[in-house]
């Protein structure tokens, strides 16, 4: 998108939405804004429907649990402290152009976000993933089961509290004769540890 | 009077025509489908949760094994977003080879979803001529990278090494004698562009092939015409894109509404459907092919042109070549750091969407400044494609859901990620 185009719909966003949404910032090429989790569904309502936006398809919708993000790395707005938030990735194929949405859910212990799926039905799988991997919880979805994990998983595998390796491994029993889970056997390792060098490290990115 | 009830029926995981480990639960009224609902994730390797346990670079060919199909393309958008946040500039001449292996990669996915769909319906022939042709495009893969499928081509700031000089070749055996041997390496006593353009002359001819055995087949006809309707509007609520969207009729590309790379330079164009239904999808594929060939022919005569860098000479996110590095002190240390901590990544977020064979394929990255990837989202086209297999086979027959999987193109491998 150009710096043009970004322009119009940043000043568009603040005149439609006045008041709805928390902030408005602009990395690269792409705009962001920060949605509270009780304004999600009339915002999205809003955001398809209005003529300027016109944002028809729902690209993509994930989970992020930004538990272990850092106290540094606040800058930018991308991060408010809570710990899930809900990331839409909207596209409007009408007026080419793209806005990503964000929404942090309110509760730590029990994050739940208001379902799309009525406005967006392309929501409904991209909805049961993040309550798979990341246990947010969204009313008013007509179907909210596990997608990706095993059938009987315990847990919430992408949250940055649960182990690479898992808790739980499973084998075919000989005596048995079905399978069976056990808890596992290996411990993960760690061959690079993480870094996170002072702003500015090296050359490698001017600013 | 016996009672009447639909009834329940399982299909896959381990089904030929679900195209990998789909699991389908059927509710069938007689032969008509009432619903369906798939089981995915028998695939499931999380590799979103790896990718943030492993150094950026170390990520690369988990790219591959995504849509292992369409592998380069999976790479390119991976490290498009790497470059968005870095910042950097990549050489023109790896531009033009990106593009030019994204198409070549086009056209793989394109030959094997040709030949399973064909397969599925029952045209077992299509499926033989279309690995002829895949043998031809994985020859590339492997003269330029090493490996045959899963390549690691594309790394941050450029590709892993420029175009050869030459190309593999075939030796003889007890099956091929000499005489035989030297017919069938003809076209590779060039380099690989020689051996790319003499694919390019070529393969026009044989998408007239494929079009005379399918596209006024009666049978193929009988089974893809009418079948899974999306209308424009739904199929923009549904999330479809690449093919799948313009099937439907809406002229909808990434690569010339929202530009990557070079293709702005290049000259293509884009078809579309009209009714959206299988049939449609499968021209607008077919047209595909053609096009992609026009744009491979545009890079080889360019590529041919303008010798330069393929990789960017910031060392702190490429390597610095093995000569250099045997000998300057600085160079030797770039690369150890490279290789050992991996460099690091401004904290921001990123999406890059790139023009997929099968639709938009996004990557979300988000960095907290680190060494490896905060969060990674892979946006897979064929996971919004399945969502929608309720509604497209809604009122079908059972054998119509078959050619429904095959029409959505679907690749286990980046669904369940």
């Amino acid at each position: 998108m150009d710096t043009n185009k970004i322009k119009v719909l940043a000043e568009g966003l603040e005149k439609i939405l006045a008041g709805r949404f928390v902030s408005l910032h602009q990395l690269f090429d792409e705009l962001t804004i920060v949605v509270q989790a009780n304004h999600v569904h009339s915002v999205s309502e809003i955001l398809r429907d209005h003529q300027d936006l016109g944002f028809d398809t729902l690209i993509d919708l994930c989970g992020v649990d930004y538990s272990t993000y850092g106290d540094d790395t606040h800058a930018l707005g991308q991060y408010d402290g809570g710990r899930f938030a809900v990331v839409y990735h909207l596209l409007s194929v009408d007026l080419n152009q793209r806005l990503r949405m964000k929404v942090f859910a309110q509760d730590s212990e029990f994050p739940v976000v208001d379902s799309v799926t009525d406005i967006w039905p392309v929501a409904n799988w991209f909805e049961r993933e993040a309550f798979d991997l990341f246990g947010i919880v969204f009313p008013g979805h007509s179907d909210l089961r596990r997608i990706l994990t095993d059938y009987g998983f315990v847990g919430n595998p992408f949250r940055k509290d649960f182990p690479i390796s898992g808790y739980v491994e499973m084998r075919y029993d000989e005596d048995q004769k079905r399978v069976v889970y056990q808890p596992v056997s290996i411990e993960p390792r760690e061959i690079t540890p993480l870094v996170i060098r002072e702003q500015n490290y090296g050359d490698s990115h001017a600013d | 009077m016996a009672e009447i009830r639909n009834y329940t029926m399982n299909f896959g995981p381990q089904h030929p025509a679900a195209h990998g480990v789909l699991r389908l639960v059927l509710e069938l009224d007689g032969e008509v489908v009432r619903r369906a609902d798939p089981h995915i994730g028998l695939l499931h390797r999380a590799t979103e949760k790896l990718a943030e346990n492993k150094t950026y670079l170390q990520s690369v060919p988990y790219m591959d094994r995504l849509d292992y199909v369409s592998m380069m393309v999976n790479e390119h958008a991976y490290v498009m977003a790497i470059e968005k946040l870095l910042q950097i500039d990549v050489p023109v001449r790896a531009q033009y080879i990106r593009v030019m292996f994204d198409e070549i990669t086009r056209i793989l996915n394109h030959l094997l979803w040709i030949g399973a769909h064909a397969l599925d319906v029952g045209a077992m022939t299509m499926f033989l001529y279309a690995f002829r042709e895949r043998e031809d495009l994985m020859d590339c893969y492997e003269a330029v990278s090493g490996a045959r499928l899963h390549a690691a081509y594309y790394r941050p700031g450029g590709v892993y090494r420029d175009l050869p000089d030459t190309m593999p070749r075939y030796q003889s055996s007890a099956i091929h004698s000499d005489k035989q041997t030297r017919i069938r390496n003809q076209n590779r006593e060039g380099s690989l562009l020689d051996f790319i353009e003499d694919f390019t002359e070529r393969f026009p001819t044989y998408v007239d092939e494929y079009e005379t055995l399918l596209t006024d087949n009666r049978i193929w006809k009988q089974r893809l015409v009418d079948v899974g309707v999306v209308s424009p509007e739904r199929a923009k609520a549904l999330g479809f894109t690449g093919p799948m969207l313009r099937g439907s009729g809406v002229e909808w590309d990434l690569r010339k509404k929202q530009p990557y790379e070079v293709y702005d330079q290049m000259e293509f164009d884009i078809p579309v459907g009209a009714n959206g239904d299988c049939y449609d999808r499968y021209l607008v594929r077919m047209e595909e092919f053609r096009q992609s060939n026009r744009i491979i022919k545009q890079c080889v005569d360019w590529l041919r042109k303008n010798p330069g860098p393929v990789i960017t000479d910031n060392h702190k996110v490429a390597p610095p070549s093995r000569i250099n590095m045997k000998q300057n002190m600085e160079e030797m240390i770039h690369h150890f750091k490279l290789f050992s901590e991996g460099f690091h990544v401004p904290p921001g977020e990123a999406y890059v969407g790139i023009e997929h064979p099968k639709g938009e394929f996004g990557i979300y990255l988000v960095s907290n400044g680190a060494n490896k990837p905060y969060r990674l989202k892979i946006r897979a086209p064929g996971f919004a494609h399945l969502a929608a297999l309720d509604e497209m086979s809604r009122g079908h027959m059972i054998a119509d859901v078959v050619a429904i999987i095959g029409t959505q193109d679907i690749v286990f491998g980046e669904i369940d990620r």
